[in-house]
C-alpha cells in the first residue's frame, strides 16, 4: 500500500507508481516496461544479448518495424541506396527471427514509422510503459501513456528484464487556452513553445499537455505535440486519456477486446492528473499569441512567425547568444532582418513521425488547389495504411497531379539515413522535427514548417504566410 | 564498461550551445560494426573543412586534444537522437568525462552505461575554465567521482557535482546492470504475473 499523499497525483504519478517494482535505495524505480519497440538501429542491443548468450525475455510484448533505412521507391531491400543500407534491414529481419519478435517488414501493410505504427495498431494504449531506441517515442505519450527513448544499453536491459531502472522526472505542465486561428496547427503550437522555453527548456521534466486546445486536438494532433516534447529536451509528452482517446483506440488490433472494454476504459478514466495535483512547472500559451511558424536557424528553438525576420546578432545581450545566432545564420545562408515570407526553397518534405498521418496529408492536400509543385517535393506517408488510405480518399492523386512525388513510407529524410537527402547547400522546408546541422544531409538547410505550410510552400517555390489567401490562389 | 574512478587530463573544449547527437556522430555511420571503432566518426562534419580536410581551428585537431580524455561543452549537449553512437563515439576516441552545464538526458544515460562520466558543473564555472584555457592551454583538470568533485586549474577551485548515488555506484564498480537486475527476478515475475492477468491484451 502507498502512503495518501498529502496533494494529488499527477498522471505520470500515477502510471509510474502504477509500473513501479521496487525503488532501489540509492533513488531510482525498478520500472516494469509494457511494450518495447524496436526499428533497425537497435541492432546493438541485439548484439549485447547475443554475446550474455540471453534471448528477449518477454517476445509478446515486443514489437518490431523497419522504418530509419527503408527505401520510399521500392518494398525490397534490394531497393535500398545502398548495400550496406540493405544489409541494415536483413539484419533487422534477422534479430526478429532470432528473437521470436514479431516484426511488421517492408512488405507488411502494417509497415510504418515506428511511433506512426504504434498507436495505428494498438500498440500504444493509456496507462501504458512504452520504450524505444529513438528520441521520438515521446510522440506516444498522447495516449496517455509513458512512452519514452531509450538508448541500446537501456533497450538490451529492457530484453532481457522487461524492466529499467529509472529516476522519476518532474513534471511541467503546459497549459494552451484559446482557440487555434485558421491555418494554425500543433506543430505551430509547438515550435511556439520551443521558442518560449528554448531547446533546453524542459530538460529534466515529463511534459503534460492541457488546456482547451488539447483537449479540443485530435489524437493526431496530440501526437504531434508530444513527438516534439523530445525538441524542448522532454524526454516525455503526454496527453491524458480521455473520450478522444477512447474512441481512436478501440478496435485496433493490440487493444483490449470489446470484453474487456469497458473494464479497461474505467481504469484508463481515472489516470488523469488529480485537480490539486502539483506541477513542478508551469507554462502558459494563448493559442491567440500562436502563427504559423517557421525556423530559421539550426535548433527547433530559432522558430518566429511566417511573418517574421531573421533576427539581428547584434540585437542579442549576451555575447554567446551572438555568436550562436551568427553561426546558425552563416550556416542556414540568410541575412540578419531578411524577411522568412518569400524565401526561396529548392526542396520540399512532407513526412517523418511528426506530420505523416492522414490527417497531415490532409491538410497539405488541401493547400494545393489545383497548382503544380514548381520545386521538387516529396510526400513519404507515415506508415504503409496511411498510405493505403490517402490513395482510397484521392490525396495521393492530387499530390501526383500537382507533380509532388508519391512514396511509400518510412523516416526518409528526416533523419537522411536511407539515401534520401537534400544536397550541399540546398534549401528545404521539412515537416520533420530537426533542423540540426546536417541532419538532413551534410550541409543541408533545414526549414521545419507544418504539412499546410511545406505544401504552399512547394506550390509557390519559396516559404509563404498561408494566411494570406489570395497569394495561393 | 570500464569503471570510472578519478581523471587527470588536459581539457579539449567544443564551444556551442545544444550540440546534438547528430553533431557527434552524423546517422550515416550509424549502420557501423562497434568492431571497428567508432572514434573515427567524432564530430565527423564538424571537424572538417567543406572540402573534407580537417579543420586546424577545431580543439579536436589540435595537439592539445591528442592525449586529453576530459571534455568541456555547453549547455544541452547531446540533445537530439537516440542514438548511442554518439557514447561510442566519443568512448572509442579515448573520452572519459564530459562536462557541461546540461546534457540531453537520453545522452546522459547512454553515457552512464558506458563508463563515460557525464558531469554536471555551474554555466559560471563551465565559462570561467573556458576563459582560463584559453589562456592556459596545457591545464590539467581533475575528475574525481569518489568525492565528487572536479579540481580546476589555476584558483578556479575545486567543485562538487551532483550524480545520483545508483548510477554512481554502478560506474564507480563498473556494475553490470542487467545482471544485478537478475538478482530481483522473483519480484520481477511476481509482479509480472499481476499486472498480465489483469492487463491480459499484454500477453497475446
Ligand atoms: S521520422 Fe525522423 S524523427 Fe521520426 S523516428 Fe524516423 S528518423 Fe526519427
Amino acid at each position: 500500500m502507498k502512503a495518501q499523499a498529502a496533494s494529488g497525483r499527477t498522471l505520470l504519478g500515477k502510471i509510474w507508481d502504477e509500473h513501479e517494482i521496487l525503488r532501489h535505495p540509492a533513488g531510482p524505480s525498478l520500472l516494469y516496461i509494457d511494450r518495447d519497440m524496436i526499428h533497425e538501429g537497435s541492432f546493438h542491443a541485439f548484439a549485447d544479448l547475443k554475446a550474455r548468450g540471453l534471448k528477449p525475455r518477454r517476445p509478446k510484448q515486443i514489437f518490431g518495424v523497419a522504418d530509419h533505412y527503408v527505401p520510399t521507391l521500392g518494398r525490397t531491400a534490394q531497393d535500398a541506396a545502398t548495400p550496406a543500407i540493405a544489409r541494415m534491414i536483413e539484419t533487422f529481419d534477422e534479430n526478429m527471427r532470432w528473437g521470436g519478435v514479431r516484426h511488421f517488414g517492408l512488405s507488411d501493410r502494417r509497415q510504418g514509422i515506428v511511433h506512426v505504427v504504434a498507436p495505428e495498431q494498438g500498440i500504444t494504449l493509456p496507462g501504458l510503459t512504452i520504450v524505444c531506441s529513438d528520441s521520438h517515442t515521446s510522440t506516444q505519450g498522447a495516449l496517455g501513456s509513458i512512452a519514452f527513448g531509450i538508448g541500446q544499453s537501456e533497450n538490451a536491459h529492457v530484453l532481457a528484464t522487461q524492466t529499467l531502472w529509472q529516476l522519476r522526472p518532474k513534471v511541467m505542465r503546459v497549459t494552451i487556452d484559446g482557440v487555434l486561428a485558421d491555418g494554425v496547427t500543433a506543430k505551430d503550437v509547438m515550435l511556439a513553445l520551443i521558442a518560449k522555453i528554448g531547446a533546453a527548456g524542459a530538460g529534466g521534466y515529463a511534459i503534460e499537455f492541457t488546456g482547451s486546445v488539447v483537449k479540443g486536438l485530435s489524437i493526431e494532433g496530440r501526437l504531434t505535440l508530444c513527438n516534439m516534447s523530445i525538441e524542448a529536451a522532454a524526454r516525455f509528452g503526454m496527453v491524458a486519456p480521455d473520450e478522444t482517446t477512447f474512441s481512436y483506440v478501440r478496435g485496433r488490433h493490440y487493444a483490449p477486446s470489446e470484453q474487456e472494454w469497458d473494464e479497461a476504459v474505467g481504469n484508463w478514466r481515472s489516470l488523469a492528473s488529480d485537480a490539486d495535483a502539483v506541477f513542478d512547472r508551469e507554462v502558459y500559451l494563448d493559442a491567440a499569441d500562436i502563427a504559423p511558424m517557421v525556423t530559421w536557424g539550426i535548433s527547433p528553438e530559432d522558430a518566429v512567425a511566417i511573418s517574421g525576420h531573421v533576427p539581428d546578432p547584434s540585437q542579442f545581450a549576451s555575447a554567446d547568444r551572438r555568436k550562436t545566432v551568427q553561426k546558425a545564420i552563416d550556416y542556414m545562408g540568410l541575412k540578419p532582418g531578411m524577411a522568412l515570407d518569400g524565401l526561396k526553397l529548392d526542396k520540399i518534405f512532407i513526412g517523418s513521425c511528426t506530420n505523416s498521418r492522414i490527417e497531415d496529408l490532409r491538410s497539405a492536400a488541401g493547400m494545393i488547389n489545383g497548382r503544380k509543385a514548381v520545386i521538387p517535393a516529396i510526400v513519404v506517408p507515415g506508415s504503409t495504411l496511411v498510405r493505403e488510405q490517402a490513395e482510397a480518399e484521392g490525396l495521393a492523386e492530387i499530390f501526383r497531379q500537382a507533380g509532388f512525388e508519391w512514396r511509400e513510407s518510412g523516416c526518409s529524410m528526416c533523419a537522411a539515413i536511407n539515401g534520401d537527402v537534400i544536397g550541399p547547400g540546398e534549401r528545404c522546408a521539412s515537416t520533420s522535427n530537426r533542423n540540426f546541422v546536417g541532419r538532413q544531409g551534410p550541409g543541408a538547410r533545414t526549414h521545419l514548417v507544418s504539412p499546410a505550410m511545406a505544401a504552399a510552400a512547394a506550390v509557390m517555390g519559396s516559404l509563404t504566410d498561408i494566411r494570406r489567401k489570395e497569394g495561393l490562389v | 564498461m570500464r569503471a570510472f574512478i578519478r581523471e587527470t587530463s588536459k581539457v579539449v573544449v567544443i564551444p556551442g550551445v545544444n550540440c546534438d547527437t547528430d553533431q557527434i556522430i552524423p546517422g550515416r555511420f550509424l549502420k557501423s560494426d562497434r568492431a571497428q571503432g567508432y572514434g573515427q566518426y567524432l564530430f565527423h562534419d564538424i571537424r572538417r573543412t567543406p572540402d573534407g580536410e580537417l579543420d586546424p581551428a577545431f580543439q579536436l585537431n589540435q595537439p592539445v586534444a591528442e592525449a586529453a580524455t576530459i571534455l568541456l561543452v555547453e549547455d544541452n549537449f547531446g540533445c537530439g537522437s537516440s542514438r548511442e553512437g554518439a557514447v561510442y563515439a566519443l568512448v572509442d576516441h579515448g573520452i572519459r568525462a564530459v562536462l557541461a552545464p546540461s546534457f540531453g538526458d537520453i545522452f546522459y544515460n547512454n553515457a552512464l552505461k558506458n563508463g563515460l562520466l557525464p558531469v554536471h558543473l555551474a554555466a559560471k564555472t563551465c565559462q570561467a575554465l573556458t576563459k582560463h584555457l584559453v589562456q592556459f592551454r596545457q591545464a590539467e583538470v581533475v575528475v574525481d567521482l569518489q568525492s565528487s568533485e572536479v579540481i580546476l586549474p589555476g584558483n578556479l577551485g575545486t567543485h562538487g557535482f551532483v550524480i545520483d548515488a545508483f548510477a554512481r555506484d554502478c560506474i564507480l564498480r563498473a556494475l553490470d546492470e542487467i545482471e544485478m537486475t537478475f538478482t530481483f527476478m522473483e519480484r520481477i515475475k511476481d509482479f509480472e504475473a499481476k499486472r498480465l492477468a489483469s492487463h491480459p491484451w499484454l500477453d497475446r
